[in-house]
């Protein structure tokens, strides 16, 4: 240290400002530490809670009734599997196709940019008034609830999270690669498929797997459209168990067993979500130097 | 290379001609192309248009019977089938509202931290984890909170600050009555640790775009590292922070589960925050499956309308106020 540098500390409103700046710093710690922390609580308290629930019967035996010993999760599990399953289904082309001509169509045209406007604001659209859009269109109609009603409503939820990143993704494809194509003679539906798609294929399926760890774990869409089903059931056509649901029936009874299950099933689905998250960021970063 | 003027051969022309197909071919395919991604894209709009539209024609009864007073009505009483909006909306509002005073400057640490303070290899990792408390389905978060945070909370904390902010005067009303550990205040801080990933992340992204020059020349004058941040990022970002921060409170407005496990579901107005009450979309998940008057049910879409209407609006702002700042980062 040297003797300016020292003379410098003595100065009353130096020491003011680097009194500041520490605090500033300090908070700025603490901070990051309490969301640590409470991402460490949260993952604590379900591992705790919920290992007493994990065990082979969680995956073998469907959800109990009322008043009875035991029993697991099976028709959840399934009926969860299944309706996120067909969401994917409905929600992959349909993303994947708008995102497309977002990106080709959409540099200074109207209909994409009101399309980019819009995707944007249903990514954070509350989760359960497009489940009572759910309802209002295809429950009240069809008179009963049903796991496709479900799948229709998580659907819904997924298509922004795909367009948004299929057209980010799409955006990052080099010009000349696509100008090489054009200059062989390819037609652009064929730049577009087989060039450009194909160049960013990590990165799309990276949209895929979260939105597919966005829908996981939706309770709130699921309430009025696939309602639960105390039985296992693999009738699309019916109201379907599903984990989110049955979770929140679980937790909220007085059982022993439900709310133990219910831990047991808020473990299986958190991990799950978490686990398709850190893929998909690894799949992407992989692919991110180009 | 020569170009031949000679009329051209039977082959030659017959090359031509199917070449001169497979290129009217191929503009057929390009403009089916066009037009089938565009209908996806439109169908974006169209699910939109029908959100909205079906809404509307689900609470036109209850705004026929109640009229525009049914914002304003306090009452929200399926016994009697009358209904007004005034609960939910204030625990919508009450809420989230606090949730953001709690989560913005928790963001703003967070952010500063990541863009400022972390070392480069922690970067990435620490990043990822704040993330990841946005991927914590909601319903988690509702039963972490009701069955961990709760009760701590209200054996704990809550009589603390009844003994100390609930004496003062004014304010201290807000901080008065039962400590039951859930309610409104509950809600707001379950709801501030999940929207802090949304608002955090949206200012690393927009902190990272200030210009390097801008951020070396307050060094160069000596400047600390907090009066750089203070100063130069926070001024050049203000628009992207806003942004962010509203971003965060449309999230906050429309979350449903996590707050339907704490808010404590009471239809009741009070004037504490450890009281239980009600937000919209906690209105709608308790009520919406056993509604059984037609009112009941089109004045849970009133509320639906109410929640989505504002939400919009704040997003729509959110979006802007983001769009206006990737356009700075052209100009850098």
């Amino acid at each position: 240290m040297s003797a300016t540098l020292e003379k410098a500390a003595m100065n009353p409103v130096y020491r003011k400002r680097l009194l500041t700046h520490r605090i500033g710093i300090a908070l700025s710690v603490a901070a990051m530490s309490v969301g640590l922390l409470v991402l460490a609580w949260i993952l604590i308290t379900l591992i705790i809670k919920g290992f007493g629930a994990l065990s082979i019967h969680m995956f073998t035996q469907t959800t109990p009734a009322p008043g009875s010993e035991g029993g697991g999760l099976l028709n959840a599990i399934v009926g969860s599997l299944l309706i996120v399953g067909l969401s994917t289904l409905i929600s992959t082309p349909i993303g994947i196709l708008a995102g497309i001509y977002l990106a080709e169509y959409g540099e200074e045209n109207k209909i994409a940019n009101i399309t980019r406007f819009v995707t944007d604001i249903m990514l954070s659209a509350p989760s359960i008034v497009i489940g009572m859009f759910v309802w209002a269109m295809y429950v009240a109609t069809a008179k009963h609830y049903s796991g496709y009603a479900g799948s229709v409503a998580l659907a819904l939820i997924a298509v922004p999270v795909v367009v948004r990143t299929t057209d980010n993704m799409l955006r990052l494809v080099p010009n000349s690669l696509l100008e090489a194509a054009f200059a062989l003679g390819a037609p652009r539906w064929k730049v577009a498929m087989m060039v450009r798609l194909r160049a960013v294929k990590a990165g799309v399926i990276t949209g895929v797997l979260l939105a597919v760890a966005r829908v996981s774990g939706e309770t709130a869409p699921l309430l009025f459209t696939a309602l639960n089903n105390q039985f296992f059931s693999a009738d699309m056509n019916a109201p379907m168990a599903n984990l989110p649901v049955v979770i929140y029936g679980f937790a909220m009874s007085p059982y022993d067993n439900w709310r133990e299950l219910a831990w047991g099933g808020a473990l299986l689905v958190t991990f799950s979500v978490l686990a398709l998250n850190i893929i998909s960021r690894t799949v992407f970063a992989q692919k991110a130097p180009n | 290379m020569q170009i031949s003027t000679a009329p051209m051969t039977a082959a030659e022309q017959a090359a031509m001609q199917s070449m001169l197909r497979t290129m009217r071919k191929q503009r057929i395919q390009d403009f089916f192309f066009h037009k089938t991604t565009m209908l996806f894209a439109l169908s974006v709009l169209a699910v939109l248009l029908g959100i909205i539209f079906s809404l509307m024609v689900g609470a036109w009864p209850a705004f026929k019977e109640f009229g525009p007073a049914f914002i304003t009505t306090v009452e929200w009483d399926p016994v009697n089938d009358q209904y007004g909006a005034m609960i939910a909306i204030v625990g919508t509002l009450a809420t989230s509202g606090i949730a953001l005073l709690i989560a913005f400057p928790v963001s703003f640490g967070i952010a500063l931290f990541l863009t400022e303070i972390c070392p480069a290899s922690l970067r990435r990792p620490l990043g990822t984890a704040v993330e990841l408390l946005a991927g914590i389905p909601s319903i988690i978060y509702g039963m972490w909170g009701l069955f961990v945070f709760a009760p701590l909370f209200g054996d704990y904390v809550q009589p603390l600050l009844k003994s100390t902010i609930g004496q003062l005067p004014l304010i201290g009303q807000f901080f008065s009555g039962p400590t039951m550990g859930i309610g409104i205040l509950t809600a707001a801080l379950i709801l501030a640790v999940m929207i802090i990933p949304f608002i955090s992340s949206v200012m690393r992204d927009v902190f990272e775009i200030v210009p390097a020059v801008l951020k070396e020349s307050a060094y160069g004058l000596g400047c600390t590292r907090w009066e750089v941040v203070r100063k130069i990022v926070l001024p050049y970002t203000k628009t992207g922070v806003v942004g962010g921060v509203m971003l965060g409170l449309g999230r906050a407005l429309g979350e449903t589960m996590a707050v339907t496990f704490v808010i404590g579901n009471a239809n009741k107005l009070s004037f504490s925050l450890f009281a239980a009450g009600n937000s919209i979309a906690s209105t709608l998940a308790n009520e919406f499956a056993e509604s059984d008057t037609a009112l009941h049910t089109s004045s849970l879409f009133a509320l639906a309308l109410i929640l989505f209407v504002i939400t919009f609006i704040v997003l729509s702002a959110a979006k802007l106020m983001l769009a206006g700042m990737s356009r700075k980062e052209g100009v850098k």
